[in-house]
């Protein structure tokens, strides 16, 4: 078994790491901040962290004020509640093109068992198509700690980075390196590309296995960047290989799979199969069983791939 | 720049800035003038007399901060930023025009002076108190003052902003409600009244101050009390008029998003000529 680890656990501890690195860094939380880990930045810099209550449109208005005097605001919450203020990112984060980090946590459906109200799996399509917004989704807690160092030091925000609540298998070597808008290929293959991000990387990883026994060879592509996004790598595969199956724990309307099926469209048309929650909330459940009952498993995205060839 | 607490030189100030409101609304075809008109003493004290600005370094550091939470108004901002030496007069005419600096509601990113942009309501004060989060750390002096409409304040994110000032003790942030009692389909009492909107602020934990809106001395007197507050944030609520200086557009919930007729503008031409009582 490879070592497992929460997003949210590697952002906490290398916000707080970055916190000492750069004093104007600032972070802000809505009342969850020992669940989205904020807290430990907040242990270590009291005066620098402003919990808000519950009321995410005010902290992510404030965040933006902080930003134009000077500071490099994290924002946390739950990535649900957070999108509540889906028109303060809109029409102040991205219309002014301010730098704050929007560091979600408790996406997808392995939210597990609070259910649906906690599940974000829209998010992704909500904030993609928001003009100067950025988007990033670690596949482990290697691949975040390089987000959240890229972003303590880039101030070309605003950026949401997706983070979810449970341990999942680590992908990643400790000497990775996370480059901006740049996807990376964990693994080769030539029979078909699995275009994969965040938790489904160590999934789509897994079903290369259950293809291997049968002979067949996939490429896996880790898509941490949604947006901008790495269209030449897309646009590659397609050349090269000509089936792409698309995984992610969000709905497969306007996320990874809408963005990849947009490149593909108009640049190298092929076959393609997207695996995501079909237009659909989830409910309550422990991860793994949510995860196969919404279609989330290594083994849909093998039958989702076999369907191809 | 000009810096001055004559009343007659701020009155003077204000009528020029009230036909620059008119002409460049009548000039872009369209605007919000009612809401600007209410808004003019409130603003020429603060860039006259109140405010540390410098017209030719807009991005100083160590600048007070002008968060116009009502953007539509951005007409009054434009002409008192023009008139103060940010960019030439002329631009005015520029107003809501393709390509223009001057955008139909506040550009950070385009116009000089510009410190918050606005236009969806509710957002200024959240923004404000993010300003005034980072001067505290910074060690800095400059404050943050922030205008809200009175339907504004219906948003209930002004309310989470409400709560947070005076939690965080922000006596750097001076809030000003322009009140002019409309709104776009009417009267706030109509619509969803405010009253009494004094005490709702004080019992948030704001330190209140009810003024004429128009009276240039107890703007300044009111904003000297809010400056040597200490401990907890202000909010000056500004009785005004809607279309304030124009007869036939005072108090008219008409001339909340459309600007005037030929007709109409040579009539307030006339009446622009002497500065107001
Ligand atoms: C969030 C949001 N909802 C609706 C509008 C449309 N709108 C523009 S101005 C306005 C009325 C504002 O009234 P008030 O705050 O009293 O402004 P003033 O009277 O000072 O012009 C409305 C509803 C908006 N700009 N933003
Ligand atoms: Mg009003």
């Amino acid at each position: 078994m490879p070592e497992t680890a929460a997003t949210r656990d590697a952002y906490g501890k290398t916000l707080e790491r970055m916190g000492e690195r750069y004093p104007e860094i600032v972070a802000l939380d809505a009342d969850l901040s020992e669940s989205t880990r904020t807290i430990w930045f907040a242990k270590k810099f009291p005066e620098r962290f402003f919990q808000m209550g519950i009321a995410e449109q005010d902290m992510i208005a404030t965040a933006a004020g902080l930003a134009s005097a000077g500071k490099v605001p994290f924002a946390s919450s739950f990535a649900i509640f957070a999108s509540r203020a889906w028109e303060q990112v809109r029409n102040l984060l991205c219309r002014a093109e301010i730098n704050v980090n929007l560091c979600l946590t408790h996406t997808g459906i392995s939210v597990g068992e609070d259910g649906a109200s906690a599940q974000a799996l829209e998010d992704i399509a909500a904030f993609r198509v928001l003009p100067n917004m950025r988007i990033i989704v670690p596949a482990d807690d290697i691949e975040t700690v390089g987000v959240i160092e890229f972003l303590a030091a880039d101030r070309n925000g605003p950026t949401y980075v997706r983070l979810g609540r449970s341990k999942t298998p680590r992908i990643h070597a400790q000497d990775y390196k996370f480059v901006f808008g740049k996807a990376s290929v964990p693994r080769e293959g030539k029979d078909i590309a699995i275009i994969a991000c965040g938790v489904m990387v160590g999934k789509a990883m897994e079903a290369t296995e259950i293809l291997a026994a049968e002979g067949i060879e996939a490429r896996v592509i880790n898509m941490s960047t949604i947006k901008p996004i790495d269209a030449d790598t897309i646009i590659a595969a397609s050349k090269e290989i000509g089936k792409i199956v698309t995984a992610e724990e969000h709905s497969i309307i306007g996320g990874l799979g809408g963005a990849v099926a947009e490149v593909l469209a108009e640049n190298a048309p092929c076959s393609m199969k997207r695996v995501g929650t079909r237009d659909t909330f989830g409910e309550s459940g422990t991860p793994d069983e949510l995860l196969e009952k919404y279609g989330l498993q290594p083994h849909h995205i093998a039958a989702a791939a076999k369907s191809l060839l | 720049m000009e810096k001055t607490t004559d009343i007659s030189r701020l009155k003077e100030i204000a009528r020029q800035i009230r036909i620059d409101i008119l002409e460049s609304t009548f000039a872009a075809g369209s605007g919000h003038p009612g809401g600007s008109m209410s808004a003019v003493e409130v603003i020429v004290a603060l860039y006259w007399s109140e405010m540390n600005h410098r017209p030719d370094e807009p991005h100083w550091p160590d600048r007070d901060r002008f968060v116009l939470s009502k953007g539509h108004a951005c007409p009054v901002l434009y002409a008192a930023l023009a008139r103060a030496g940010y960019f030439a007069v002329k631009e005015l005419k520029n107003l809501r025009k393709l390509g223009s600096f001057l955008q139909g509601h506040t550009d950070m990113l385009k116009t000089p002076g510009v410190d918050f942009s606005a236009g969806s309501l509710g957002m200024g004060l959240s923004f404000a108190n993010g300003v005034a989060l980072a001067a505290r750390l910074d060690k800095k002096d400059y404050r943050t003052y922030v205008m809200l409409g009175d339907g504004e304040v219906q948003e209930g994110q002004i309310w989470e902003a409400a709560m947070t000032a005076p939690h965080r003790k922000l006596d750097n942030v001076c809030a000003i409600l322009d009140y002019n009692k409309l709104q776009i389909d009417g009267f706030n009492k109509d619509i969803k009244g405010l009253e009494p909107i004094d005490e709702k602020w004080a019992a948030f934990g704001w330190h209140v101050i009810r003024i004429d809106g128009h009276d240039f001395e107890a703007i300044f007197k009111a904003l000297d009390s809010a400056r040597t507050t200490k401990g907890k944030p202000t909010i000056i609520i500004a009785d005004t008029l809607k279309g304030k200086g124009v007869s036939f557009m005072e108090n008219q919930a008409g001339f909340h998003g459309r600007c005037l007729k030929p007709d109409e503008m040579e009539k307030a031409r006339e009446e622009l000529k002497e500065v107001l009582k």
